[in-house]
């Protein structure tokens, strides 16, 4: 079964650094020179503990427990095994962490070159996000400018918890370069752990950190709407990834209740934003949290009454499911095509330009 | 008056005995001053109490009334809503036949205040003065019992000396203490409240000390409204993976005015993240979504609206239409009528169960 030529569009896939080192060759001799005498050993994010189940499923884990390290295997899994015709790499090497900003731009800038270089050139199906250094709004907007001539750059790439909520003013220039070159902005799971990742502190287990991501969703999503960001950029999307989906029903009713409530507060939302949220928003689907229960699972999705918001994703090589079950029991088939490539197509602009009509392959 | 025309037409059509689980009457410091020592006294009146943020009077984030109330409850004698006995008598409990409504104080309660002791000196003023000016009043109200959370020798204090006292129904914690609820320091609250048999009552808001949520500050009252429902999420998933539920077997926990849409997503995706991750928390015995079933129940206001009528239905029956409790909010802006705010579609043990049944079953009323 394909769609415009196409099977699926993998939404999330996760390449990664194996080594500070490797990305040396994209980096000054000032920074290269900074890891090796101050002795940096890594920017891994404590969002995805490196062994921990959740960051790679065991069998594909590779001697030094590693998984995706290579576009090769990538490729076995997510083009060969589950099909995809392309995918899209988010890179989660933690450089949102860093405190510095000099250092942020630097390692940023580092990254994404590598990505460019070491991936995108590799192999022709895979396209990526352009990381930005959210430290600093300029140096952002420098980092979109210099990746976006890369059509193969489709979106850019935020941590769903940072100094402060997305909708806020200081960020909006980001909005606009994003609208400029009809990138979506891309919203991770993590954080830079500018606070702890909850509102009333640290957790103690990891499996709470992992779990509060959707949380930080939600603030993300009230701060977006509520601050006017979708009015003032009427060509932006948001693409929640890694977020869950099965919240964002109960997430939306309560805020519609309230923003009935008190909108004098926020003027420029002139629409409910249940409306706002289908039109702007949305969502890869790994990991889907829902039972394996065919009927709830298909109960739950027509709570978010709107079968344009799910984007087809492996979450590849998180461990978010087994076996070959990407697309989980119960989602109905018409709703599983608009999923696996109509959906993607739709909402990356970049790819939409890829996509031969229907037929024509 | 109209009221007084319209007042026993009302009452009249309640023929459910409905249980209010979120009333709020509000004291003043001069109503509590019988209650406080010379010390705390002179001390509020020269220091004041200062919550976990910047502001000596008032919120971050402005209420969209003053004090958050229905303007029409500013009674007549001139106190804050919810001051006056005979006021919110006739203005809510007589008006709507309310057959019992439990108090929850908010402000000024001192819980949460930057300084324990005053906290303690606080919550034991305002235990005091909801006995004497209202439950003595009128004995279809019932007292919280106030604790200064972040202080757990100092509650269990003070629910040791409300234990046994039927004039109150539960302990009342806010949803943003300074840490989630599950870690240690806070499990002599539990088993000081298993003991004496009460349920634990988490209502929202306070002030944790930390931004308000994991990335930092929102602008605006709207935000903080919604985000009391992520917090409340983070609260629950503390208590169920940090494993309370494990050590207190009795423990009840009522949420109150968190909102329930999230409640069964929350476990959906709690369940799927420990079955990969059990051996990090050895001590559950469960899946997480199974302990919320048993310990937990969530009152009604804010209700849900639904775009589709039937997906609150839905909702409702995946909580479990056995742990719904009724809650009105008054005398808050949000003020929920008990007359309107239920789903049409519940059939009439459902309507039964939340409007009264369900409540007095967790908090063991007649």
């Amino acid at each position: 079964m394909t769609t415009n030529g196409l099977h699926s569009i993998d939404c999330d896939v996760h390449p990664t650094v194996p080594d500070i080192k490797a990305l040396f060759p994209y980096l000054d001799e000032m920074w290269r020179e900074s890891i090796e005498t101050r002795g940096i050993l890594s920017l891994e994010s404590n969002a995805y503990p490196p062994n921990a189940p959740i960051t790679a499923r065991p069998e594909w884990r590779g001697p030094k427990g590693q998984a995706a390290t290579s576009p090769a295997e990538i490729g076995r899994q997510v083009f060969d095994r589950w099909q995809a015709s392309l995918a899209i790499c988010n890179c989660l090497y933690g450089v949102q962490l860093v405190l510095n900003e000099d250092m942020a731009r630097a390692f940023t800038r580092a990254l994404n070159d590598w990505i460019a270089r070491e991936w995108l050139d590799r192999d022709p199906r895979l396209r990526a996000s352009i990381v930005v250094p959210m430290q600093n709004v300029d140096m952002a907007v420098e980092e979109i400018e210099r990746c976006a001539p890369d059509r193969r750059f489709v979106q850019i790439l935020v941590l769903a918890m940072q100094e402060a909520p997305l909708g806020r003013r200081q960020y909006w220039p980001i909005y606009a370069a994003a609208e400029r070159h009809k990138l979506p902005l891309g919203i991770h799971a993590g954080s830079s752990y500018r606070h702890p990742v909850t509102g009333i502190g640290w957790p103690t287990y990891y499996v709470e950190d992992y779990a509060a991501q959707s949380q930080g969703f939600q603030t993300q999503l009230a701060s977006l709407v509520s601050e006017g960001v979708f009015a003032k950029f009427p060509g932006l999307k948001a693409v929640l990834i890694e977020s869950g989906v099965t919240w964002l029903p109960g997430f939306l009713w309560r805020f519609s209740k309230y923003w009935r409530g008190l909108r004098f507060e926020a003027p420029w939302v002139d629409r409910p934003p249940e409306e706002i949220v289908r039109d702007h928003v949305r969502l890869t689907l790994q990991p889907f949290d829902a039972p394996d229960a065919p009927d709830l699972v298909e109960r739950a999705v027509e709570h978010l009454r709107c079968d344009d918001m799910l984007l087809y994703s492996s979450d590849f090589p998180h461990w978010q499911f087994d076996g070959d079950d990407v697309v989980p029991a119960g989602i109905p088939a018409g709703l599983r095509r608009k999923i696996l490539v109509e959906n993607p197509i739709a909402t990356y602009a970049r790819l939409k330009a890829e996509a031969p009509e229907e037929g024509a392959r | 008056m109209n009221m007084e025309l319209k007042q026993p037409l009302r009452a009249a059509k309640s023929k459910y005995a409905i249980v209010d689980c979120d009333i709020h009457p509000r004291a003043t410091i001069e109503d509590l001053r019988p209650y406080l020592s010379n010390h705390w006294q002179h001390y509020v009146q020269t220091y004041g109490m200062r919550s976990r943020h910047g502001f000596a009077k008032g919120y971050p984030y402005p209420k969209p009334t003053p004090l958050a109330s229905r303007r029409d409850s500013w009674p007549p004698t001139g106190g804050p809503p919810m001051s006056d006995f005979n006021f919110a008598r006739e203005q809510y409990l007589d008006f709507y036949g309310i057959s019992c409504g439990i108090m929850n104080p908010l402000t000024p309660s001192g819980q949460g205040d930057q300084n324990s002791e005053l906290s303690a000196a606080l919550t034991f003023a305002v235990n005091e003065w909801q006995v004497e000016d209202w439950v003595r009043r009128d004995p279809r109200l019932k007292a919280s019992v106030v604790v200064p959370y972040e202080d757990a020798q100092a509650s269990v204090k003070e629910i040791e000396r409300r234990a046994g006292d039927k004039n109150f129904a539960h302990v009342l914690l806010l949803s943003r203490t300074s840490e989630a609820l599950g870690h240690r320091r806070y499990w002599p609250i539990y088993k000081a409240a298993v003991e004496a048999g009460l349920p634990i009552g988490v209502h929202v808001f306070g002030y944790s000390g930390w931004a308000m949520t994991g990335t930092g500050w929102p602008s605006f009252y709207l935000e903080e409204g919604i985000e009391n429902a992520a917090t409340s999420q983070t609260l629950v998933a503390s208590l169920v993976m940090e494993g309370v539920f494990e050590e207190f077997r009795e423990l009840k926990v009522v949420l109150i005015e968190t909102g329930f849409g999230w409640v069964p997503s929350l476990g959906w995706r709690l369940d799927k993240h420990w079955n990969r991750m059990r051996d990090e928390v050895p001590h559950l015995k469960r899946p997480p979504s199974e302990y919320i079933r048993e310990h937990f129940w969530v009152s009604t206001q804010p209700m849900e609206e639904t775009e589709k009528p039937d997906q609150l239905i839905d909702v409702m029956k995946w909580i479990g239409f056995d742990r719904l409790l009724f809650a009105s909010d008054y005398p808050h802006w949000d003020f929920d009528d008990p007359f309107l705010a239920l789903p049409p579609a519940l059939s009439e043990v459902q309507r039964r169960a939340i409007y009264g049944d369900n409540a007095r079953a967790v908090y063991g009323l007649a």
